[in-house]
């Protein structure tokens, strides 16, 4: 009686918005390779994360107070006085470290199986800007507790648009509403940092939109023949993705409570000081590879100055994410069929972590020409060595298998569309 | 909307006929949408210039500083706008060296007299032109540079006696803010 009740009341609404039609779509009857690798966990991994910040997040909001003499005595607050304060913030904290963990496996996924190929290539763009605005999250975030990292991160970053041509003075002095960091930058800092990730939320439901329209790549990066290739979201993903949060939330459960502050700088609990800079900034560990290639530009090029090459380059690096499908011409998408580019793809993997090695260690020599020699690197892989490895003749693919289904089925997909692709057949 | 989707309606807009309501649907069309594109601009200056510096922020814009407990070879940092300003007594040997170096050999030429009003007294706002973090070289133990003014720790930068660029990825000489002399011993910044 119950039960049909429900029943009833669902097709109701239903009927009238139809959320429940789409939610059955979407999350359960959503037919998905057959195929994917633990490596396509990290997406959703990545959205639980979002929602944990976005509710610590809240809570935090009600203790903390946006005003430079209070700030950082707000958050000292929070950590001894307010129940459970120590937890919300070490979540928060050691959240956004995680966050970007994920989602930087998630991107690597993406280049090294070729996710971002057609017709994949506006999900693609989505992630980037995803990208962008994790980072600008993280970076207002972090200015809040107003440490004297927090402080001098602010200046360097927001003073990186002094190096714009002409008006570059002025719009630094627009970001900052005053002469330096200040009163008002941590106030519109607060306010940006409140909304970014709402606005994260608008681009997710774009990347999920534009996932669902083709449905998800796989590592052998061809498309599926048929329903034998692919299997329902629900109950084979959302019990793998499951058991993928579990083995995440171990991890990061770990870091929380045996090693909450391992991946901050101690000198983030000194309060904010406009007057002394601390003798090592280094951004967290997440920029250190963007806060490298910043450095390694020491001299002049023409009439630009090292300053604006450093900086264009800095931000030149993320944004080229967004050529990726037009710089790689290869019809093969998986690197498992590209020999020459997987090599590439793994070097580039060492190059990004010397890069983040060097940005956190002193700009002088050794460190600087490594830097320097990674930088050019970096910019090397994607202007020249993905457009050339997608000539055939530099990087002959291996061949690629019938469908997806044939290595796992034996004997070919569409002759053994039995049992295990059975709840499709009524998907079309 | 009903018009766009009917025929008949936008044949009769043209009263006379053919081509020529289409022009004229065209026209009102655009100058409609430029001024929706104006007025929308106008409307988000507010917005814009709302995060400029406020009244009261620009309002705390000169500070006086008493020059006479500073002894020759010492300096002293106030703050004016937020930002610490570098007050140093030079020695005779300091100025000699400012004033020696040809201009040939500056990133920013500029002579130690157009940086000084009293050659004794330079007077200069102490933020890095890279980056805007503070140099160090103020106090007497502290690491000076190669040049023997000022280094910034954040990337590099090393400043002389006339606190000007001479190495490392900052672009200007510190910067000289506004001041005057009130009398021998005090000057107002701003
Ligand atoms: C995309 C999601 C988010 C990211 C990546 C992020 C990142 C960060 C980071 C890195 C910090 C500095 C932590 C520290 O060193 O103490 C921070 C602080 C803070 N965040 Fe977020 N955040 C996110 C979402 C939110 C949301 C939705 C709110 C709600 C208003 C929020 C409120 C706060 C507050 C109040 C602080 C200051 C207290 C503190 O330092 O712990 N955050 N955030
Ligand atoms: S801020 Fe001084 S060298 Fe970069």
């Amino acid at each position: 009686m119950n039960g049909l009740t429900i029943t009833a009341l669902v097709k109701w609404v239903d009927h009238r918005l139809p959320i429940f039609s789409l939610l059955n779509e979407e999350l359960n009857e959503y037919p998905t390779p057959r195929n994917l690798s633990y490596w396509w966990n990290f997406g959703s991994l990545a959205g639980i994360v979002l929602v944990i910040m976005i509710v610590t997040g809240i809570v935090l909001a009600m203790q903390y107070t946006p005003h430079v003499d209070y700030a950082f005595d707000s958050v000292e607050r929070i950590m001894r006085d307010v129940n459970y304060g120590w937890l919300l913030r070490y979540i928060h904290m050691n959240g956004g470290s995680f966050f970007f963990a994920l989602v930087y496996i998630h991107i690597f996924r993406g280049l090294y199986y070729g996710s971002y190929k057609e017709p994949r290539e506006l999900l693609w763009i989505l992630g980037v800007v995803l990208f962008l605005l994790m980072m600008a999250t993280a970076f207002v975030g972090y200015v809040l507790p107003w440490g004297q990292m927090s402080y001098w991160a602010a200046k360097v970053i927001t003073n990186m648009f002094s190096a714009v041509p002409l008006i570059g003075d002025y719009i630094v002095t627009w970001l900052w509403g005053g002469f330096t960091v200040g009163n008002p930058t941590l106030n519109r800092f607060y306010s940006f940092h409140y909304l970014l990730p709402f606005v994260i939320i608008g681009v997710v439901i774009l990347h999920l939109w534009a996932l669902h329209r083709f449905g998800s790549n796989n590592p052998l990066g061809i498309e599926a023949k048929g329903p034998q290739d692919k299997i329902p979201f629900h109950p084979y993903y959302t019990v793998k993705d499951a058991f993928g949060l579990g083995v995440f939330l171990v991890l990061f459960a770990a870091i929380l409570f045996f090693a909450p502050n391992a991946l901050g700088e101690p000198i983030n609990y000194v309060e904010a000081n406009p007057l002394v800079t601390p003798a090592h900034i280094v951004p967290e560990w997440y920029f250190l590879p963007y806060y490298a290639i910043l450095r390694s530009v020491t001299f002049d090029i023409w009439f630009l100055s090292a300053k604006l090459i450093g900086v264009v380059l800095m931000f030149g690096s993320s944004l080229i994410l967004f050529l990726m499908p037009w710089l790689d011409r290869s019809p093969v998408r998986s690197a498992r069929f590209r020999p020459a580019y997987k090599m590439a793809f793994w070097v580039l993997v060492f190059d990004c972590v010397v890069l983040g090695w060097v940005g956190a260690n002193p700009p002088e020599p050794p460190y600087l020409y490594i830097g320097q020699v990674a930088t050019v690197w970096y910019f090397f892989h994607f202007l020249v060595l993905v457009p050339l490895l997608s000539l055939p003749a530099l990087d002959r693919p291996k061949p690629l298998p019938v469908s997806i289904g044939e290595p796992v089925l034996k004997g070919g997909g569409a002759a053994s569309a039995g049992a295990p692709a059975k709840p499709m057949e009524k998907a079309p | 909307m009903a018009d766009s989707a009917n025929p008949d309606l936008s044949g009769d807009g043209s009263g006379d006929g053919s081509g020529d309501g289409e022009t004229r649907r065209d026209f009102l069309y655009l100058a409609a949408g430029a001024m929706g594109a104006v007025g929308t601009a106008f409307v988000t200056w507010p917005l814009i210039d709302s995060m400029n510096p406020a009244a009261d922020v620009l309002a705390l814009s000169s500070t006086e500083v008493d020059l006479s407990p500073i002894e020759e070879g010492m300096a002293i940092t106030v703050i004016w706008r937020g930002n610490p300003v570098f007050v140093r007594h030079r020695t005779a040997a300091e100025i000699e060296v400012a004033r020696a170096v040809p201009l040939d050999d500056l990133p920013d030429p500029q002579a130690d007299a157009d940086r000084v009003q009293k050659p004794e007294w330079l007077v200069m706002v102490g933020v890095c032109t890279h980056l805007g973090c503070i140099p160090i070289g103020q106090r007497p133990g502290e690491r000076k540079g190669e040049f023997g003014g000022w280094f910034c720790p954040c990337h590099g930068s090393h400043y002389d006696t006339s606190g000007r660029i001479r190495k490392g990825p900052a672009p200007r000489n510190l910067d000289v803010p506004p001041y005057e002399f009130l009398d021998d011993t005090t000057i107002r910044i701003g």
